[in-house]
């Protein structure tokens, strides 16, 4: 146990120590250069580090996987757009992808933005606001492991006539209903999945729209109750706006944990009952079918899935530069 | 200088506390049925718990703490999860200060690439990695998951630091350059401290997800005792037909201890105010 | 303000770093390290399966007379995902030493791709004849060569039933399936549903479907069909398949039938489902399920006696040409890498030594005829059910590629759900099975 202390030390402090010192060497390297030289030079010095891991880890497989998407099942043989032929015209995938498009990142990434903004607004102006965000913040400390087992108790089924065992169904029969097996009903469970994933990510957008908050000068919050605007009118008016730039962070980021929705679905339903979603296609063409080219290409369905959410993006900043 | 809190209206108490509450529900049911023996959280629901009669025990607790192999687990959940989280945000730091305050070509193209590689599911990189770090003699080893999340966080990290250094005001970086301030002193000394809520924010996430991960650990290290983070110990408490699935609630909770200390301890990192007279500075 | 000001910390920054690098210890990396010590083999293997909880504690127990005789260390890696995470490392270059196989059909496919090692050098084939069942070495072999062993087995097609209720209710046990049905549709006719069936399974859901559907293709239409038909080479359209679904259908499109009809068959997990058996008034009195079940039934009724409160009788004939037909099921190895201690360990787990101490913790059959040290009554009448059966035939499902295999168990969800598509789902299942048998 204790012989570990200095190995975490170690892998803490050096890479660290690593980058500090890369940095300050590279930037007195710098300055050796002409003036003219150092702007140019020096933004690759700094984005430098990034781009070599999103390189090796990411980009590399990615670039990989659109060439597997070209070849057969056992990654042999080319065989062009056969896969994307194959995906496109599979009745699951459509299915897949009408789930992620309607219900995930229509209803998903709404109900956790305004969730998340509800909460960061208001609990800003009460005292225990630090308790409620905690606590909204609590599920997206719950490891995914336990998310499954948690949720039975609230959705679980037992035929009529056996003690309800699920806090929903309990209660539908306290009102005198007949109990309801919620996952296995289509389409009403992927709403219910889609709850589970809000529960769990309202937390994250909390924090992050609450961190973006903190920056708003409160000199224009005051000056602006001062001069009697009502509360909605505070929000519209200087909050929102200079909320903005985060909002879209946010927002972007959940619509693309939406198209890559896996983890609920895996763990609750695996897909069956019209609940699928094309991260979990990908896994079982992957590890069930094992047609690599097939999976290949249902990721590289996901990956086109975020160029309009790109091209959102960069009209962004273009905007945010022009204000600046 | 303080902000003195206003006292929120009704309206918004009531809304905080209605949605406080939904949310906690579930949690509450499984912290109740943490708390009771597994037969019984089979067959009855968690509310019956408060009615007579009052069965509660300490035996999903103790079955969990005493696991084979929990303490060691913990240690390499946290020999995983130190590492993993600062160096992808001092990575994620600078270029993220490159991007919202310095310019060169192809800034806006490189940075949209970094956003839209959030995207890629990580079961696509699992080959290719593995296969390269099986090449380099580094699998097994913490560094190789060290590494591998740095590389799975960077995009988010930048994506989200970058939103908050690109919103300070730019007369602060102009006043400094006047100063004769250099581009580290601007970094060090200007840009890190103004976005303390925002290195809070991405610490807590990246903390998060690297201690919650199960498969980034499995492949690239390994599942066995030596090396099992928390979350592979926690998983084969179930065998598998799903047996003793009720150990998990007090799991849960057991392995959410820390993330919540971490939480609550950077918490107070998420005040307002920092801006607020430093142009004067 | 001088960039040189910064150069000062950073330095001291590194050289504590490196300090502190030089003093630590090398991180640990697993596997290979042949410290021999007083003539013992010493060294490791990994071995990988989805054993968690009660199991890996049996498994441990199993290998630890190894690694005291051998001094080879087992590293022990469970998953629930076995699937995905061995497939994974093994496309990584990185496999287990020896892993768990999730079934036959999964076997054939890493045997297929040259993953597996060939086990004649590796373990005493005249013992194995000798001790195992034929039907269970032929079984764990691709194109002839021997590539897996059974670490435990289970039978499949036990129906459990409740002696205390059937003696108060005057029940005999059916013999045939006639028999079966007329015993149902009298429980049915006195008010209660006779059958309890569960479904859920997390993400195999659909499973204990397919046994049911297994039982009765087995006994229906004969091992023949049975065989051409898990080999892909009888389609599911076909008439004999379409009858077994039905007569399954007299069953579970019953509403009467069945506790809760479907909605409680699709969304109760399978291992909560016989309780109500042991309900008073019992819900149900018929469960049919694998003999691992019985685990389940204590741990969600401590008070139940084996034997007393729970029994089983076989699934009963159908066609008296195949009477005796018998479906199991079992957890096969299989070896990745072939090193000294791989070799040691994958030998010593086929002994009946070694087979016995899981047994003896209970949970688990062995196909190994010598072992006959069993726990409790149950278990030994199950076990020889197992090797003795006249006609034996493996699970079909786990017998089937992968793909067909999960294909099934959503086709058993379809069916439950709404019987009159039935054509259709076999139709689906045709095309999957078109793709899947390459």
């Amino acid at each position: 146990m204790i012989d570990r202390i200095p190995q975490v030390a170690a892998a803490l402090v050096v890479p660290v120590a690593a980058l500090l010192g890369y940095i300050v060497v590279a930037e007195w390297l710098l300055g050796r250069l002409p003036a003219g030289a150092r702007p140019r030079i020096r933004p690759w010095i700094w984005i430098g580090p990034a781009l070599a891991f999103v390189g090796f880890f990411l980009i590399a497989p990615a670039i990989q996987t659109i060439f597997l998407s070209l070849k057969d099942a056992t990654s042999t043989n080319f065989i062009g757009l056969d896969n994307f032929v194959a995906v496109l015209t599979d009745s699951n995938v459509h299915l897949a992808i009408r789930n992620n498009l309607f219900w995930w990142i229509a209803f998903f990434t709404s109900f956790v933005l305004i969730d998340g903004l509800v909460i960061a607004v208001l609990a800003d102006r009460v005292r225990y606001e630090s308790l409620a965000k905690s606590l909204i913040f609590l599920p997206q400390a719950i490891s995914f492991v336990a998310a499954g087992t948690i949720w039975k108790f609230i959705y679980s089924y037992q035929p009529p006539g056996v003690e309800q065992t699920g806090t929903l169904n309990a209660l539908l029969v306290l009102f005198g209903g007949e109990p309801r097996p919620w996952i296995q009903d289509a389409p009403l469970n992927n709403l219910l999945l889609i709850i589970v994933g809000v529960w769990a990510w309202a937390g994250f957008a909390t924090v992050i729209l609450s961190a973006s908050l903190k920056g708003v000068p409160v000199e224009l919050l005051e000056a602006a109750r001062l001069d009697g605007a009502s509360e909605p009118m505070v929000f519209r008016e200087i909050i929102f706006p200079l909320l903005l730039p985060t909002i879209t962070v946010v927002a972007t980021t959940l619509v693309i944990f939406a198209l890559k929705a896996f983890d609920v679905v895996y763990v609750m339903t695996n897909g069956n009952f019209d609940t699928e979603v094309l991260a979990n296609r990908m896994y079982k063409e992957m590890f069930t079918v094992r047609n690599y080219g097939r999976a290949s290409a249902v990721a590289v369905l996901l990956l086109t899935g975020i160029v309009p959410v790109l091209i959102f993006n960069l009209r962004r900043f273009r905007e945010q530069e022009a204000i600046r | 200088m303080r902000l003195s809190r206003q006292l929120g209206s009704l309206p918004v108490h009531v809304t905080i506390i209605a949605v406080v509450l939904i949310w906690t529900i579930p949690t509450i049911a499984t912290i109740v049925n943490s708390f009771r023996p597994p037969a019984l959280v089979g067959s009855t629901g968690w509310w019956t718990a408060f009615v007579p009669p009052f069965v509660f025990t300490l035996e999903n607790y103790e079955k969990v703490l005493t696991t084979n192999n929990m303490g060691t687990s913990f240690l390499n959940s946290l020999t995983i999860v130190i590492p993993a989280t600062f160096i992808p945000i001092a990575v994620a730091a600078f270029a993220a200060y490159a991007f919202a305050w310095m310019s060169f070509p192809l800034r806006n193209t490189l940075f949209l690439l970094l956003v839209g590689l959030i995207v890629v599911p990580l079961q696509v990189t699992l080959v290719p990695v593995l296969q390269a770090y099986q090449s380099l003699g580094l699998t097994g080893t913490f560094v190789a998951v060290w590494l591998a999340h740095t590389g799975y966080g960077l995009p988010f990290a930048i994506y989200l630091l970058r939103n908050f250094f690109g919103a300070l005001p730019k007369d602060l970086f102009e006043a400094a350059a006047i100063d004769g301030a250099g581009t580290l002193t601007t970094f060090f000394r200007l840009v890190l401290p103004l976005s303390v809520p925002a290195l809070a924010s991405i610490t807590i996430f990246q903390f998060l997800w690297v201690w919650n991960d199960l498969l980034v650990a499995l492949i690239f290290l390994g599942g066995n005792a030596a090396v099992a983070p928390l979350t592979v110990t926690v998983s084969n408490l179930v065998n598998s037909l799903g047996q003793d699935w009720q150990r998990l609630t007090a799991a849960a909770f057991i392995s959410t201890a820390l993330p919540l200390v971490v939480f609550l301890t950077l918490q107070r990192y998420f005040v307002r105010g920092i801006l607020a007279g430093s142009v004067k500075g | 303000m001088n960039r040189l000001c910064f150069m000062r910390p950073v330095a001291l920054l590194i050289v504590i770093g490196l300090a502190i690098a030089a003093c630590s210890p090398a991180t640990t990396s697993p596997s290979g390290s042949p410290a021999a010590s007083g003539g013992q083999l010493g060294g490791t293997v990994s071995v990988l399966a989805s054993w968690g909880g009660a199991e890996q504690d049996s498994f441990l127990a199993m290998v630890k007379p190894f690694e005291d005789q051998t001094g080879v260390k087992v590293q022990y890696e469970g998953t629930r995902d076995l699937n995905a995470i061995l497939t994974t490392r093994v496309q990584g270059g990185n496999p287990p030493d020896v892993a768990g196989l999730p079934g036959p059909g999964q076997m054939a496919q890493f045997a297929k791709s040259g993953k597996l090692i060939d086990l004649a050098n590796v373990l005493d084939m005249t013992a194995m004849k000798a001790q195992y069942p034929d039907a269970f070495i032929k079984l764990a072999q691709v194109d002839g060569k021997q590539v897996g062993i059974f670490i435990k087995s289970a039978l499949k097609g036990p129906i459990w039933y409740n002696p205390k209720q059937f003696t108060a209710k005057g029940y005999a046990i059916p013999k045939t399936w006639d028999e079966l049905s007329a015993l149902s549709k009298k429980i049915a006719d006195s008010g209660t549903t006779p059958w309890c069936i569960g479904l859920e399974s997390g993400a195999a859901s659909g499973w204990p479907g397919t046994d049911w559907i297994e039982d009765i293709v087995l006994r229906q239409s004969g091992p023949d069909v049975y065989d051409q038909w898990w080999q892909g080479k009888t389609k599911w359209s076909s008439p004999q398949i379409k009858n077994a679904f039905q007569t399954w259908g007299t069953i579970v499109a019953d509403p009467k039938m069945v506790l809760g009809g479907k909605s409680a068959m699709v969304a109760t997990a399978f291992g909560d489902s016989g309780n109500p058996m042991f309900t008073n008034p019992p819900k149900c009195f018929l469960h049919h399920q694998a003999s691992f079940i019985t685990d389940f039934f204590t741990k969600a009724n401590p008070s139940l006696k084996a034997g007393e409160d729970f029994n089983f009788f076989m699934t009963p004939d159908i066609d008296p040409k195949y009477a005796g037909s018998v479906t199991g099921a079992g957890d096969l190895f299989g070896m990745f890498k072939d090193t000294p201690q791989s070799r040691a360990l994958m030998k010593y787990l086929t002994t009946p030594a070694a087979q016995a101490i899981w047994v003896k913790r209970g949970g688990a059959l062995s196909a190994n005829k010598q072992v006959t040290d069993y726990p409790d009554k149950i278990s030994a009448d199950s076990a020889k059910a197992l090797t003795a059966a006249q006609v034996f035939r493996f699970d079909a499902s786990d017998l089937m590629p992968d793909a067909m295999n999960t294909a099934f168990w959503k086709a058993v969800l379809d069916y439950v759900n709404d019987p009159t598509k039935l054509d259709s789902i076999l139709t689906s299942l045709d095309k999957v099975q078109a793709d899947s048998y390459k």
